[in-house]
């Protein structure tokens, strides 16, 4: 654990001390509030013309008309930014040959993955904590619902979590960081549009092809329904990408 | 304190190292010599737990490398070939980030740290990020983090690579430093610096051990012939000839201000040359035996002439 956290700070730090997560953040933060500004202005309007019919107000929901696109659109966004967060983990050690030190150093390469995953995790809470100041506003002038809120926002970290891993999975593959991040897009992409396929496809395949997009999964979780069925789905793509990287390092000694 | 028995690495088809062994003792300093791509860093990064060897056996203090690679690893320092360094971070957070995984207990990083600062010169530029520091100072931390959790064991790829004749000299004296109190193997191509720093030599061609002796031993073995360096007081070149009379001496030469005289092995003429500068009183001042040149033992090796 102390091995964990002494790589996951290292990370954290390089994060913090190279432009990398200031950018990154600053962009996504941009795009959030637009998003977020283009959704209330719509909500406003909408609520003004409603105002006159009784029935239709009462069926105005904030949750369902701001929050539940907001989070449709975040995760769009983070689909695009989580490929730059990740490409460096593991490229760059090996592009500066710093591997061999941490691999002979006392620690396992298990340490040296989930530390690393960690760091990114963390990058990812500070993305949607500082997202967190939009719901003041919705808060002290609507009257959202919490819960759905809450479980949308770990919706959406369970995702981006899985993201991550799939880019540290593609940063172990190359030293070269574009590549990585090339490679973290399309395949995220690929996953995400996935259940396009399941209209053509019988059978099976179409149950197949459905479980393995992101889209279904994330789909209830913008409405704040958490499904086990999701979770699960984003833990084990997160520990797969996790495994794969395992797996990754471990042939490369043996080469 | 090292035992490296029939080790072979092979990448694919090519035998990176073929059925290497020596042994090195507590305590001393060897050097690996050989030209480049004879397999000296795959050597070094079997012993560090880097690489798995595809056969034969390394011990590093009763550990085996394949075995028990975490308590090898604790107890070893590496510094690999091209110094592997974060430029991102500073001189000082480099070195907490590697004694807090090199399983340093946190009440004592700050003081390893701070020692490891010290013995390495680097108290000047700790606070500065490494991308900024100089090729001689990026050599240092490098080193710094290979001393930071004070090994018995100590792996070097080439310390003194790229660094200018002063930096050389001070890392050399670092090394030196060392001496005794950790047991030490360097690569390295600059073969002055084995005569410098080590007391024992291994010297690897294509993988394939060519020797491995101690610096003493090894000289001896392979010279042919034996000789002394003489300074005199009275006279200078035109004496040359009055040593040549002497039946044996071979190669006499006027150098460095004095004489050398060489003799196939076992025909010592010492007690000729004495009576000689006695006899015509030309006062003898410095008198001492030429070892054999280090760049020719090695030469010699590296082309194949050992039968060892």
């Amino acid at each position: 654990m102390k091995n964990i956290w002494a790589i996951c700070k290292k990370e954290i730090k390089t994060y913090f001390t190279s432009p990398i997560a200031y950018v990154a953040i600053t962009v996504f933060l941009v795009l959030v509030g637009f998003f977020f500004h283009s959704l209330i202005w719509w909500f406003n309007s909408q609520s003004l013309q409603m105002s006159r019919n009784p029935y239709y107000f009462q069926q105005l929901n904030i949750n369902q008309m701001v929050y539940s696109p907001l989070f449709h659109n975040i995760g769009i966004i983070l689909l695009f930014m989580i490929p730059f967060l990740t490409m460096r983990l593991f490229a760059e050690e090996k592009k500066m040959k710093t591997d061999e030190l941490l691999y002979t150093a006392p620690i396992s390469i298990n340490q040296v993955i989930l530390g690393k995953y960690f760091a990114s995790l963390f990058v990812l809470l500070v993305m949607f904590l500082l997202t967190g100041i939009l719901s003041i506003f919705t808060f002290a002038y609507g009257n959202p619902e919490l819960s759905p809120i809450l479980s949308g926002y770990l919706g959406l970290f369970l995702m981006g979590a899985a993201f991550m891993a799939v880019g540290i999975f593609f940063s172990s593959l190359t030293e070269n960081q574009i590549v990585a991040a090339v490679l973290t897009f399309g395949t995220l992409l690929l996953f995400w549009v996935l259940n396009w396929a399941s209209f053509s496809a019988g059978g099976i395949w179409k149950d197949v092809l459905n479980y393995a997009s992101y889209f279904q999964h994330f789909d209830d979780m913008t409405r704040g329904i958490l499904d086990t069925t999701d979770v699960v789905y984003y833990l084990s793509f997160s520990f797969l990408g996790l495994f794969l990287t395992h797996t990754i390092i471990q042939s490369r000694r043996w080469r | 304190m090292i035992e490296v028995e029939h080790l072979t690495k092979k990448f694919g088809d090519l035998k990176a190292v073929q059925d290497l062994s020596f042994k090195v003792e507590k305590g001393k300093i060897w050097g690996l010599l050989g030209p480049n791509a004879a397999g000296k860093t795959t050597t070094m990064r079997i012993l560090t737990g880097y690489l798995p060897a595809t056969d034969g056996k390394a011990t590093v203090a009763d550990y085996d490398v394949f075995e028990q690679p975490n308590e090898v690893k604790k107890i070893t320092g590496y510094l690999p070939e091209n110094i592997p360094l974060y430029p991102e971070m500073t001189v000082s957070s480099y070195l907490n980030f590697f004694s807090e995984i090199k399983q340093i207990p946190t009440s004592k990083r700050k003081e390893a740290v701070n020692r490891t600062i010290e013995i390495s010169g680097l108290e000047s530029v700790r606070k500065r990020l490494i991308k900024n520091i100089s090729r001689g100072f990026k050599q240092r931390v490098g080193l710094a983090q290979a001393l930071i959790h004070e090994p018995q064991i100590l792996i070097l790829d080439e310390p003194t690579t790229g660094l200018d004749p002063a930096q050389i000299i001070e890392i050399r004296q670092l090394i030196k430093s060392l001496k005794g109190k950790r047991t030490i193997i360097l690569s390295t191509h600059i073969l002055a610096e084995v005569t410098q720093t080590c007391d024992g030599v291994v010297i690897i061609n294509e993988g394939k051990l060519m020797a491995s002796d101690s610096l003493e031993k090894l000289t001896a073995s392979y010279e042919e012939r034996e000789g002394i360096f003489i300074r005199l007081r009275v006279g200078g070149k035109e004496k040359v000839s009055l040593f040549e009379s002497i039946s044996g001496a071979e190669n006499v030469s006027f150098e460095d201000d004095g004489f050398k005289i060489e003799w196939t092995k076992g025909k010592d003429i010492r007690d000729d040359i004495t009576k000689i500068i006695v006899d015509n009183e030309l006062g003898l001042i410095e008198m001492r035996p030429l070892a054999m040149n280090i760049e020719d033992l090695y030469l010699k090796v590296i082309s194949g002439g050992v039968d060892q």
